[in-house]
């Protein structure tokens, strides 16, 4: 399976997502913000990290890159896209996803391990993991808080589209401590702490994260 | 020269940590007259001679699509000499 990892200007984290597809399984391919192709992948990866210098809002600018115009797309025919914290914030100013992330409740930038729990396993991108099960993550980022209206909370909670929740204490004011969420269609995915960077022991707080990239070679296959 | 402003807001019902920050700020510095603080961006856009409707127009709908996300905040577009 062919999983695109977009670059931005001033994203972070394509590596490790790329790493990360390859301990799961797949084949990580790289893609390039002005790309107008998305190279035959079969699902793509949004990482984090500042794109564009997070100037005006997170991933304003980013949505309107060329590539951003060929994933709108593909999501639109159900090609399965993740977005991980500046990739979730992208999705969100795209459209692809509702609501908005915004700045932390207490205003600090977090940097931590987290424990979530994945609440909605049945997107291609979490059937690796146990229904309610509990992992814990790198959640790094300073404008994290999910914020939407009353109506699309309803929406979201209704349709069990809240694909995980931060487990005790709301580490940065998210509403009904949304740490990730689907679309209708439940292909796209965004998620604020960081799978990729927990794919080993080694190098992580645990090799929980790997899950997202074990899924999605598992939703291809069938 | 005129100038088109557009000033956007957090919505009133969207948390406003900087502006609560900046709240709390005050009374520490001795300024007393703050019941809130709201903390917005304003944006100054200088075009040629008097803007036209049309011009309007368009920076009415680039305030929808990028100056603002619609989602979480409100946007005021006004012609400033």
């Amino acid at each position: 399976m062919r999983v695109g990892v977009i670059t931005f200007p001033g994203t972070l984290d394509d590596r490790d997502a790329a790493r990360a597809v390859v301990a799961g399984g797949s084949e990580a391919v790289s893609l390039w913000h002005a790309d107008t192709d998305l190279k035959n992948v079969d699902a793509v990866i949004l990482p984090g990290g500042f794109s564009y210098g997070d100037y005006l809002r997170c991933g304003a600018i980013s949505r309107f890159a060329p590539v951003m115009q060929l994933v709108i797309e593909a999501a639109g025919k159900g090609m399965p896209v993740l977005g991980i914290c500046n990739g979730f914030q992208v999705l969100c100013e795209s459209h692809l996803l509702p609501g908005a992330l915004t700045r932390n409740s207490d205003l600090h930038f977090l940097c931590r391990d987290q424990e979530i729990e994945i609440v909605n396993n049945t997107t291609p991108w979490t059937s690796s993991y146990k229904a309610d099960e509990k992992i814990v993550i790198p959640l790094k980022n300073g404008e994290g808080s999910f914020q939407c209206d009353d109506t699309t909370l309803a929406e979201l909670e209704g349709e069990g589209r809240i694909i995980a929740r931060y487990v005790g204490q709301n580490p940065n004011g998210s509403r009904n401590l949304i740490a990730g969420i689907t679309n209708a269609r439940g292909n796209v995915v965004g998620l604020m702490p960081h799978p990729e960077h927990a794919i080993n022991e080694l190098t992580g707080p645990s090799a929980q994260g790997l899950g997202f990239f074990t899924s999605i070679l598992n939703a291809m296959v069938k | 020269m005129a100038k088109i402003v557009v000033d956007v807001m957090l919505k009133p019902e969207i948390l406003d940590p900087q502006g609560n920050a900046v709240a709390s700020a005050l009374p520490r510095l001795g300024f007393s007259f703050a019941k809130s603080v709201r903390q917005g961006k304003r944006f100054e856009i200088e075009v040629e001679g008097e803007p036209t409707a049309a011009q309007l127009a368009e920076v009415e709908k680039a305030a929808e699509v990028l100056l603002s996300n619609p989602v979480i905040e409100n946007y005021v577009v006004k012609v400033e000499k």
